[in-house]
């Protein structure tokens, strides 16, 4: 079980509403996929007509399974691009690159309950915990908060499962979050996954409820994502000027065009490709850096941080 | 792969354990250069690497069977070296799928996994030919297995193997099979979070070491373990060097003379390596142990000379806190017969393909 990328192949596709589409990938050679975990979420290189993107969508199949990963995609008004693309042009029989799973989402294991609360398409990773639950025997609640005409869109998969509450904007059906907090039993985790706004409500209330924040956990994607702008760096020892591009790393792009340039771990903590930085302004992300060492902005770690202006120039 | 096991070989009473010549040849040296400080000292665990034991992800080597055997004798007399926390279940199918695939894909002559299904609910057959051993059991139903499938599977695999959750920003060990380790316990650290357990280590905290290597596992990925090398010394070839046996090998520390320190003092060099699980979300820590005495190493002449340069110029606080400080200088006086003083090429290569008569 050692690999980075799959090759899938678009199994299904089917619209559940307007502007949900659900899809089964399976791996294009007919094999078996890694097994993923509750929360966890795929990253889809997805060929648009502008340029290549890079989205992460939950894993709503069950933990575990090997025969397909099944995701449910928003169309997004103002897609940059992907959810346009999975939409509109990708059909049954297509071959897509992939990422393997990653998670930064995972229930508590710990937990003596797990509270639920999804806005809309936020219910997705939290249909995979609803597997896992069952299979763990844990104590949970979902509350699920849509759109009136939305609410049996997911039925597929919540039939037959227990615990779990659909609200939607009419009386008598919206959620009372702060009732909701106030009546969890002390040993509670509470998760929520829906639009910014609704995400920032609930973390605010829980706060203002008195709960732990070792205790509210709420989905981003953003970390799970690398790349960034495109820039250019010039190597000054090698005397090349050498493009990044969004979806690449610095370190790649040397590596791309063949000068060596040591590396370990690859993952910004090492400390093994620190560079002398000759000009320009860096964009640090690495763990390894002091806060003065980042001051001085003589430094950086090719292998995660990229440029805060548009060129750097590396002593390489 | 045929692998020529010694399957009578003891790690305590007699001792007689020993290394072929293609095991030294294959011992995992960790000394690149001629000293040692800490680092984070983590790289991906691919299928090379400048030894033999990099080439499978769980390396099988010719101590299997007396190693398995050394460890049920461990667990026999203390049953407390493995220990899974109730909520661990899931990480703990995780360990034993992760084992049974990797070792019945490389190495299909010693081990088999039939399995009717990948989900939970299937039914798998495990067949480990070396100990004797078919299984047929319900993946995901511990009841179908002679104990938990933690302890099942790490039972047929050498070194020891720790689980840390994760959670909080933080891992924490809450699972562990623990029989050969370099004088740490289970006992005392199960539970504890990552800084908890690294806090009797010197000097590595000050320079920041452990903060960087947290934030790089906490963000470890599905499908790219990682690996390190970490080492100590042992008097004798002895896995079970715990606490909790402390005084059936703590005083072997005084009998080290510059005669015998060639035979009695043994390089203990642990292959970490780490993995994201897939279902649990968890990170398998496991630890596998390769012992080489003095004489063994000094067979390969570049050896033989870095770890008489390294141990030479070793901080004093880190002689101290990996329990050398009694035996340190009939060690050096012993290997300073092998080293000449000339320059050494860096890297952990032998150099050699072929050893001299002993």
């Amino acid at each position: 079980m050692i690999g980075e990328t799959l090759t899938l192949k678009v199994a299904a596709a089917s619209a559940i509403s307007p502007s949900l589409r659900h899809l089964r990938l399976v791996a294009a050679d007919g094999g078996k996929l890694p097994p993923a975990a509750a929360g966890a979420h795929l990253q889809l290189v997805l060929n648009g007509a502008a340029r290549t993107h890079r989205n992460a969508y939950s894993l709503i199949s069950r933990p575990g399974a090997r025969d397909a990963y099944e995701i449910i995609v928003r169309r997004v008004p103002s897609s940059r691009g992907g959810s346009a693309f999975i939409h509109e042009q990708l059909k049954v029989g297509d071959v897509l690159e992939a990422g393997w799973p990653g998670n930064l989402f995972a229930p508590v294991r710990t937990a003596r309950r797990h509270l639920m609360i999804a806005g809309g398409i936020g219910i997705t990773p939290f249909l995979s915990y609803l597997a896992d639950f069952a299979f763990g025997g844990a104590d949970y609640a979902l509350h699920l908060c849509c759109r009136e005409d939305e609410q049996h869109v997911f039925d597929p998969w919540l039939a037959g499962k227990s615990g779990v509450n659909v609200h939607w904007d009419a009386d008598g059906r919206r959620l009372d979050i702060p009732a909701l907090l106030a009546a969890q039993p002390v040993g509670t985790h509470l998760y929520v996954c829906g639009p910014a706004a609704m995400n920032d409500e609930v973390l605010e209330l829980a706060a203002a409820a008195g709960w732990p924040a070792s205790h509210v956990h709420c989905e981003h994607f953003g970390s799970a994502l690398s790349g960034g702008e495109a820039f250019h760096a010039f190597l000054a020892k090698s005397g090349i000027e050498v493009s990044v591009g969004e979806d690449e790393s610095l370190l790649e792009a040397i590596e791309r065009i063949g000068v060596k340039a040591p590396c370990l771990c690859r993952g910004g903590a090492c400390g093994v490709c620190v560079t002398p930085l000759l000009d320009g302004e860096a964009e640090h992300r690495d763990h390894y850096l002091s806060a003065a060492e980042r001051e001085a902005g003589r430094l950086i770690l090719p292998c995660v941080s990229r440029a805060r202006s548009g060129r750097l120039v590396l002593d390489l | 792969m045929s692998i020529a096991f010694k399957p009578e070989e003891t790690f305590r009473g007699d001792y007689s354990y020993r290394n072929s010549d293609a095991a030294v040849l294959r011992f995992p040296f960790p000394f690149p250069e001629d000293r040692y400080m800490y680092s984070v000292n983590i790289e991906p665990h691919v299928r090379s690497g400048p030894s033999d034991v990099f080439l499978r992800p769980f390396d099988v080597d010719e101590h299997y069977i007396a190693e398995c055997r050394d460890k049920a004798i461990t667990l026999e007399r203390d049953p407390g070296r493995c220990q899974v926390l109730p909520h661990m279940m899931m990480a703990q199918w995780d360990t034993l799928e992760l084992l049974m695939e990797n070792l019945s894909a490389d190495y299909p002559e010693q081990f088999s996994l039939i399995k009717e299904g990948d989900d939970f609910g299937s039914r798998w057959t495990w067949i480990n030919r070396p100990l004797g051993i078919e299984q047929s059991f319900i993946f995901g139903n511990p009841e179908t297995l002679p104990c938990e499938p933690f302890e099942y599977i790490t039972r047929q695999a050498q070194g020891d193997f720790a689980i840390c959750d994760q959670r909080d920003d933080n891992l924490f060990m809450d699972a562990g099979m623990v029989t050969s380790q370099a004088d740490w316990s289970l006992e005392f650290d199960v539970g504890m979070s990552f800084m908890e357990w690294h806090g009797p280590v010197p000097l590595a905290h000050q320079t920041g070491v452990f903060e960087r290597a947290l934030k790089y596992l906490l963000m470890l990925r599905l499908g790219q373990p990682v690996r390190r090398l970490n080492w100590t010394m042992s008097i004798n070839p002895r896995l079970d060097t715990s606490p909790e046996s402390y005084p059936e090998w703590g005083p072997d520390r005084a009998s080290v003379t510059p005669a015998n320190a060639g035979q009695k003092v043994h390089l203990r060099v642990e292959l970490q390596t780490l993995w994201r699980l897939p279902r649990s979300n968890a990170i398998l820590f496991p630890i596998r142990c390769y012992l080489a005495s003095l004489e063994d190493l000094a067979r390969v002449p570049k050896w033989g000379a870095r770890l008489h340069r390294v141990l030479s110029s070793l901080p004093p606080q880190l002689v101290e806190y990996k329990g050398l400080t009694r035996y340190l200088p009939a060690a050096l006086e012993w290997l300073a017969q092998h080293d000449d003083g000339r320059e050494l090429p860096v890297g952990t290569e032998p150099g050699i393909t072929t050893l001299g008569p002993r």
